[in-house]
């Protein structure tokens, strides 16, 4: 073609491209967040609710054992460090749901929900790269969550009035940044499977709701399953394929020390944990972007990245 | 010589439900074979040219518009844009192309007309102030100014598609794709598009749209070239003029009569090549267009009319437009 405006193809072009597709599909995530004050009720409050329920039960399992060590006041000490690190756990696991949701619900199913809604074949008309989408929509979703989650924390200690004692803060948020980049590489891996079953795969997101709540121990030390004979293990092997077990697990070492609950509760160390999330992120990025680029391949053989009525 | 788009034998062909394993099949679902929505387009559009596609709906002009903008895998046969091969090489493709459809619901409701726009312009790389002085000149041209604020789930489908149209051009395409663009709009804001996207094809230098329409006047009035496609099939393909032309040796009669229902007798009438028929319940009345070889066959049909006790309201010896051309070709109307 001999006229037309020419076009760049450079790496630095290309670059600049999917930053600005980045900064562009984030932001309707980081300002929707601020436009939708309802949230503040519906993912603010409601979960409180979901998490007084644990605590309370935990507390009232404390002063049933406080009752019983009347007298002793080494092991009331020990019972309320614990009874504490269990409430501080639940309080972690209701702040790590928001971004699990927000992954099931909002990553892997978003591409299913564009393409419902007729924006799917803009973005796959568009010359950015796919992963720039799916980084926008994880950015936005990471920061527009993150709003969610540290108000979460926040009435949680107020209301609870959890002592948390971080000793290490810079591997803290090591830990938290590489479990959300692998926690939103898996979500944006099941997006592009979600492309591809379409409406199928909702049962899938609802599959993996409560029985990874369970699982990856939202609210509970999940090394607890380990000493339970028989399933626990399976169970906890299961849900450890999910980047938040060892997310969950490391955040709760870090913030309630390794000797919490005798230090009989946990995986692996922090530094192992790391790594192992380390690699899930690299590997979930990776898979992402090949299930990606294989499933828009069969989809557009197949008709499927547009609805039926466009 | 290079083609802005060039298709080569063009073939589409949409897979038939599967059967579940486990459900009981509903009523007709296991006729639902495969369908062909293409079939073996050859068309070579010019760059700086406004070309149509008119047919019927469900005649394969979305899918067309689909493959060319890297969308969906052609079956067999070949399709360039811009010189470079849809299956094999979409990424020069894409940075040089655009699409608006009809009826569009794309972007966030919670985003404002002009972020959205704005948004959709990140994901082809065009610098935030080029694309928000951009986005300010169309909205004045659009007539959008005053809802560029305005969130987008508050406005009228007309300004939505305004949006819409704002949209295609504001990544300044070599080669837009516009899909019913007028679809369900009100004249005024029809009008306002056509006459934008007309302009900017003449204007620009080098520019091309792709255009498919069920709308006669709007590709009468609009395109360089048009192509007539029926059932996958391009059928005709030239200029408005000259795909007139080509029946103009025929005569077009247009009557309104009292509901007509046994039509059976015109099609075997001496001298009557085409005809179609269309009814208006709500006044009673039937319509008919007859291309007829000349005007031997008239006394017939209206003594045909007013044997089964019909009233003829009114005859019309009629210049063809491209509908007389559609309907000389297959056989019926759009309708």
């Amino acid at each position: 073609m001999s006229a037309g405006t020419v076009r760049r193809t450079d790496l630095r072009y290309r670059i600049a491209l999917n930053l600005r597709a980045v900064v562009g599909r984030s932001y309707p995530r980081i300002i929707g967040a601020n436009r939708e004050p309802s949230w503040i009720f519906f993912e603010g409050l409601l979960p409180l609710l979901g998490i007084a329920a644990y605590v309370f039960i935990y507390q009232s399992f404390g002063a049933r054992a406080l009752e019983a060590a009347a007298g002793d006041p080494a092991a009331q000490a020990a019972i309320k460090a614990n009874t504490n690190a269990l409430v501080a756990s639940v309080v972690l696991g209701g702040t790590m749901v928001a971004f699990w949701l927000n992954v099931l619900w909002s990553m892997a199913s978003q591409l299913y929900w564009e393409k419902e809604i007729g924006n799917l074949q803009l973005y796959m008309m568009a010359p950015m790269n796919r992963m720039a989408l799916l980084g926008g929509m994880a950015v936005g979703g990471m920061f527009m969550t993150s709003v969610r989650a540290v108000s979460t924390l926040v009435a949680g200690i107020v209301v609870f009035g959890v002592v948390f004692q971080v000793a290490d803060p810079l591997m803290l948020l090591a830990v938290f940044f590489v479990a959300l980049t692998a926690l939103y590489g898996l979500g944006m891996m099941f997006a592009s499977l979600y492309l591809l079953w379409g409406r199928e795969a909702w049962n899938l997101s609802a599959l993996m709701e409560e029985p990874i709540f369970f699982s990856s121990g939202f609210y509970f030390p999940v090394g607890g399953l380990f000493r339970v004979p028989g399933w626990g293990p399976v169970v906890a092997i299961l849900g450890s394929f999910v980047p938040a077990t060892f997310g969950l697990d490391a955040l709760r070492q870090l913030t309630l020390s390794r000797t919490a609950f005798g230090g009989q509760l946990w995986i692996f160390d922090v530094k192992t944990e790391l790594y192992i999330l380390v690699f899930m992120a690299v590997l979930f990025l990776i898979l992402a972007r090949y299930s990606l680029r294989y499933l828009e391949l069969l989809a557009k053989r197949e008709g499927k990245l547009t609805s039926r009525h466009q | 010589m290079s083609y802005a788009v060039e298709t080569r034998d063009l073939s589409r062909v949409f897979a038939g439900k599967k059967k579940r394993r486990f459900r009981r099949p509903k009523e007709n679902e296991e006729h639902l074979g495969p369908v062909t929505a293409l079939d073996g387009v050859s068309i070579q559009i010019r760059e700086g040219e406004l070309f149509g596609m008119l047919g019927p709906n469900g005649a394969g002009k979305t899918t067309l518009i689909k493959i060319l903008a890297t969308l969906l895998l052609p079956t067999s046969g070949q399709a360039f844009v811009a010189g470079h091969d849809v299956a094999k090489d979409p990424f020069p493709i894409r940075q040089r192309i655009n699409m608006v459809s009809g009826g569009e619901t794309s972007g966030y409701g919670l985003l404002t007309a002009r972020e959205n726009v704005w948004m959709f312009s990140q994901f082809y790389g065009v610098p935030s102030k080029v694309s928000k002085g951009r986005i300010d000149e169309l909205m004045h041209t659009f007539g959008l100014w005053d809802k560029r604020d305005a969130k987008v789930r508050m406005l009228s489908t007309g300004q939505r598609q305004k949006m819409n149209m704002i949209r295609g051009f504001v990544t300044d395409p070599d080669i837009l794709f516009l899909d019913e663009p007028t679809l369900g709009l009100d004249v005024n804001a029809a009008r306002v598009i056509r006459e934008y996207v007309m302009n900017w094809v003449r204007t620009q230098g080098g520019k091309t749209v792709l255009l498919t329409s069920h709308y006669m006047a709007e590709a009468d009035q609009m395109c360089d070239r048009i192509a007539i496609i029926d059932n996958g099939k391009i059928l005709a393909c030239d200029t408005p003029e000259n795909l007139k032309r080509m029946i103009r040796t025929e005569t077009t009669f247009r009557l309104e009569v009292d509901s007509i229902r046994d039509t059976t007798s015109f099609t075997a009438m001496a001298g009557v090549k085409n005809f179609s028929h269309k009814d208006d319940i709500s006044k009673n009345r039937s319509f008919l267009t007859f291309i007829l070889e000349d005007e031997g066959p008239v006394a017939e049909i209206l003594s045909t009319i007013t044997s089964q006790g019909k009233k003829v309201h009114s005859l019309q010896k009629s210049e063809p437009t491209l509908e007389d051309v559609f309907i000389s070709m297959v056989g019926r109307g759009f309708e």
